[in-house]
């Protein structure tokens, strides 16, 4: 039997991953998807504690994973958008290069 | 070591290695196709944990439109960035450094905790998860308002995207 | 009208026009003049109808005609102030009224009203002649009615003083004449020698008036009243007798009345306070008449008689009158013998006949002393007018040749017999009188009565100073009779002189007539012949002042024959030696030490005014005033100054400016510059930065706090 644990431990690997992803890598869409990666970590926690609770009959994990998955996918769509924007006016999508609050 | 328990080391290495391959290929291109990769083991994952419905929207919807989504951006915006120079940003480490440090207070607090050591219940007879599932969601007493928001989202979502992208041409 | 009434009346006339010419006619001087003369004469019929009621009264010393109203709230009662009438006031009221109506008249003549304003003129110098037909002839006064107006306020002060029933009005009177002398004396204000003498007289009063008003001072505390009939009450006098002062070892009737008496003496120009009166010629004549002969002077002696009960309960204190005014009346006498200016002789002269009334008082001659008082009012002021009268002739002689002389100077004129008659005849008069040329002049009864009071009463030391004064008073009288009126002309201005107009003579007349008759009524009973025929009414009226009848002196020769003697032997040798005298150089009597007035003007200058001075220039003003408290006042605003300075440079400045103002500024800038470059625009930094902190913070709250 999986303990739980190996579950959580799974998602905190990944949402490391993810996070490392958003914070080093240079192309914008790249940072993207480490903030997805960061999601699936997510998902994978809710629906890992959905089947180690103690009443299977309550689907608070699933929904909440669904809904998580309605939130990803609004959040790319919007994201890839405004990335495809902003490469449109400054001609880059390298993060760095995009500075304009810089003082 | 029961034979779940292989299986799940099998999937769980596959899973991190491609989202490793994610945030770690020169390629971009690459890193889109591993994130694809990443997400099927997911899915693997959700059916080890018996919520089938899960692993099919996993596909479906991360897959099938948002994967599809980051190739496409990808495509859109490759004028100047040829897969070339780095890939990484000059302060990667302390990015590395602290996905690290997450990483490890993470794993001290939960593996070292004994509430998380327990093992699943078994599934009751004629347990149809799915209809449970939807009757979560559209049950008046259980999450329909959440659905129906995120639903709300979704489309401004829709409308915002479509906005911002739009080609002032 | 009833006495009483007429006695609240009478100061009011002079007053009224005083304010009548002052605010409404001073362009005008015809309407000042009349206005002035009129009140005058106002005042002079109210205290004509006053004395003829007040002679028909028996016994008014007993029973006085009085009224007073409250005046002053003190305590529980009220001091009071009125009007009396009691037999030295008749006779005072008598001589006032008519030498102060004559004085007005004068002075219209005297201004020359009715000549043509002058060349030259200004208000404040006298007038110097104007042209008329290409002749030079005396012009009228620029100031005129200012003159009328100060005039008529001094004859509201002296019948103020007069009628009043009390010390406190008596002393309002006294001081408004004083300030009116001051007026007057500097009238031709333009002139510094005027100015001088204005100030100096106004001083040396004050001097007096101060003790004066001590005594007042004491009166009242003492007594608790100031009316005449309150204080010299029998029992108040006997109280005031009795008590010993620590002053002097006077008794404090003695020390009220010394006190007093200092009043007089600088009020009446006795030595030492007589140093203003010879300078106070500089007034015009008018005002030298009616201040230093019928009515100022005359208020100092008045004053003293008045308070004669009080004085008489202290021998020491009688003595120190007697012997200040013999004293006085000598000094005076020796000083007038050489002095060459018409109006200094009589000025001196007036101070040693004041000496005289003094010394009466003094022995005890009440009455002898109101009667010289009386008598001197009448022919002194002839005299002064006499002077003025001969001033303006000489005047007119030096404008109708151009010989530009002194019109004052005695050695100047001469002659003057001739030229203007009227002026000789009532001048002699008025210096027989002032001689004491038997029988038919009134200074002769007065001043025999005086020196029969001194003999009888054994007084030998007051009768031969008097005597000795009174034969230099007949010999200088006499000196400036010839040097002015007899022998031939000395300059060409004498023998152009002119008699004056009747506005001036005629004051002359009328005030020789009363140089002459006066002294009848004053006649001793028993003098040889006129005695029996005329019972001695003045003795009997003012005697009746007093609460006990003074007794009359037996009659002696020895004074009747020492007075006889000294007159006319002072007069007949002034005469011998003056007749031939033609300039100054040949009078031997112009001994420095006697023109010099003894230097007590210059010893006063040594004594009094230049430490006066030193004391107010150099201590107080220099010293005092200016290293001092001007130098504390200074050193408080370095000091002030110096803190501001230290404060500035070394606290606010570098700590408050630059550490504190500068310093957060700087702090807040370094602050500021050194955060700028988080701010790098970048997504990912700034995740990383929030993260950091999200996780030191984490391990902070984690590993300390919940530990």
């Amino acid at each position: 039997m999986v303990p739980l644990t190996w579950y959580v431990v799974l998602s905190a690997a990944l949402f490391s991953i993810g996070l490392f992803g958003v914070l080093s890598r240079r192309n914008a869409i790249a940072i993207l998807l480490g903030v997805e990666l960061m999601l699936n970590a997510v998902n994978v926690n809710l629906a890992a504690f959905w089947r180690y609770g103690s009443d299977l009959t309550k689907m608070t994990g699933q929904v909440f994973a669904i809904i998580v998955f309605a939130v990803a996918a609004a959040e790319v769509a919007v994201g890839l958008a405004l990335v495809i924007s902003v490469y449109r006016r400054h001609n880059t999508v390298i993060a760095d290069e995009i500075d304009l609050l810089k003082w | 070591m029961s034979l779940q328990q292989i299986i799940f080391l099998v999937v769980a290495a596959a899973t991190v290695g491609s989202a490793i391959m994610v945030v770690a290929s020169r390629h971009l291109i690459h890193a889109a196709l591993w994130l694809v990769a990443t997400l099927f083991s997911v899915a693997v994952i959700y059916t080890l944990l018996n919520a089938g419905f899960l692993a099919v929207v996993q596909v479906v919807i991360y897959i099938g439109a948002i994967a599809i989504l980051f190739i496409f951006a990808v495509m859109l915006t490759r004028r100047d960035m040829r897969d070339t120079g780095p890939q990484h940003n000059r302060n990667w480490w302390l990015g590395a450094l602290i996905g690290l440090v997450t990483f490890a207070g993470l794993f001290s607090v939960l593996f070292f905790s004994s509430a998380f050591n327990k093992t699943p219940a078994p599934l009751p007879a004629g347990y149809d998860a799915v209809s449970l599932l939807g009757d979560a969601l559209v049950s008046p007493n259980a999450y329909v308002l959440p659905f129906e928001v995120a639903s709300v989202l979704l489309l401004a979502a829709l409308v915002g995207a479509v906005y911002v992208a739009f080609n002032r041409k | 009208m009833t006495t009483e009434t007429l006695l609240w009346l009478i100061p009011l006339p002079p007053l009224l026009a005083f304010f009548t010419i002052w605010l409404v006619t001073n362009r005008s001087k015809s309407l000042s003049h009349t206005v002035a003369v009129g009140a005058a004469l106002l005042s002079w019929a109210g205290s004509m109808l006053v004395f003829v009621r007040a002679l028909g009264v028996e016994h008014l010393g007993a029973h006085p005609f009085e009224s007073a109203v409250n005046w002053l709230p003190t305590g529980d009662a009220w001091l009071k102030i009125g009007v009396r009438l009691d037999p030295l006031t008749t006779v005072t009221l008598f001589f006032v009224a008519w030498t102060v109506l004559m004085i007005f008249l004068y002075s219209v003549g005297y201004h020359n009203y009715g000549q043509p304003p002058g060349d030259h003129d200004r208000p404040g110098l006298p007038p110097h002649g104007a042209t008329l037909a290409g002749r030079q002839v005396p012009s009228i006064e620029p100031m005129y009615s200012r003159f009328f107006a100060f005039i008529g306020l001094f004859a509201f002060g002296m019948y103020t003083l007069v009628v009043s029933d009390n010390l406190l009005t008596l002393f309002v009177g006294w001081e408004i004449m004083g300030l009116c002398s001051y007026l007057l004396i500097g009238f031709w204000y333009a002139k510094p020698s005027a100015r001088d003498a204005a100030v100096k007289a106004f001083m040396t009063t004050r001097i007096g008036d101060v003790f004066m008003l001590l005594g007042i001072a004491f009166i009242y505390s003492a007594t608790g009243s100031l009316s005449y009939g309150e204080i010299f009450r029998e029992e108040v006098l006997h109280t005031l007798a009795s008590v010993p002062t620590p002053i002097f070892g006077l008794s404090a009737a003695g020390l009220m009345g010394l006190l007093l008496f200092i009043g007089a003496v600088g009020k009446s120009a006795q030595f030492p306070l007589h140093v203003w009166l010879p300078d106070a010629m500089e007034g015009p004549t008018p005002v030298s008449a009616m201040i230093h002969a019928a009515t100022m002077v005359s208020a100092g002696v008045y004053m003293t008689i008045r308070i004669f009960p009080l004085l008489s309960l202290d021998a020491a204190t009688m003595s120190i009158v007697a012997f200040s005014g013999a004293f006085t009346a000598l000094f005076a006498a020796t000083i007038a013998v050489a002095q060459n200016d018409i109006k200094r002789v009589l000025a001196f002269s007036t101070i040693s006949q004041l000496g005289y009334m003094m010394a009466a008082l003094g022995i005890g001659a009440y009455v002898a002393a109101a009667f010289h008082l009386v008598t001197h009012a009448f022919f002194k002021a002839l005299l002064f007018l006499g002077s003025g009268s001969v001033i303006h002739g000489m005047e007119h002689g030096v404008l109708h040749t151009g010989d530009h002389v002194d019109p004052q100077d005695m050695f100047n004129m001469g002659g003057l017999r001739r030229r203007m008659p009227i002026t000789f005849w009532t001048f002699l008069i008025g210096g027989f009188a002032l001689s004491g040329f038997p029988l038919i002049t009134a200074g002769f009864w007065s001043k025999d009565e005086i020196l029969a009071d001194a003999f009888g009463h054994g007084h030998l030391a007051v009768f031969t100073t008097l005597a000795v004064a009174a034969f230099l008073t007949a010999f200088y009288t006499m000196r400036q009779i010839t040097l002015t009126f007899l022998g031939p002309a000395r300059t060409k201005a004498a023998e152009h002189a002119q008699e004056t107009k009747w506005t001036m003579t005629t004051p002359l007349v009328v005030l020789a007539a009363f140089a002459i008759g006066y002294g009848w009524v004053g006649i001793p009973e028993h003098f040889p012949v006129l005695g029996p025929l005329s019972a001695n009414w003045f003795h009997s009226f003012v005697g009746g002042t007093l609460a006990e009848h003074p007794e009359a002196v037996a009659f002696s020769v020895v004074p009747l024959l020492t007075s006889l003697a000294v007159a006319l032997g002072g007069l007949l040798i002034g005469w011998l030696v003056y007749r031939n005298v033609r300039t100054a150089e040949h009078d031997r009597l112009q001994i420095p030490l006697l023109k010099n007035k003894w230097y007590i003007d210059e010893i006063y200058q040594v004594v009094f005014i230049r430490p006066s001075f030193w004391l107010a220039e150099t201590l107080t003003s220099k010293w005092i005033d200016g290293a001092l408290i001007d130098g504390v006042l200074h050193g408080i605003g370095r000091l002030t100054g110096r803190l501001g300075h230290t404060l500035r440079n070394y606290i606010d400045k570098p700590v408050i400016n630059e550490f504190f103002g500068d310093g957060t500024a700087h702090v807040a800038q370094w602050f500021g510059r050194s955060l700028r470059p988080i701010q790098t625009g970048r997504v990912q930094n700034y995740m990383l930065l929030a993260l950091l902190i999200f996780m030191l913070v984490g391990s902070v709250v984690f590993y300390v706090l919940l530990a």
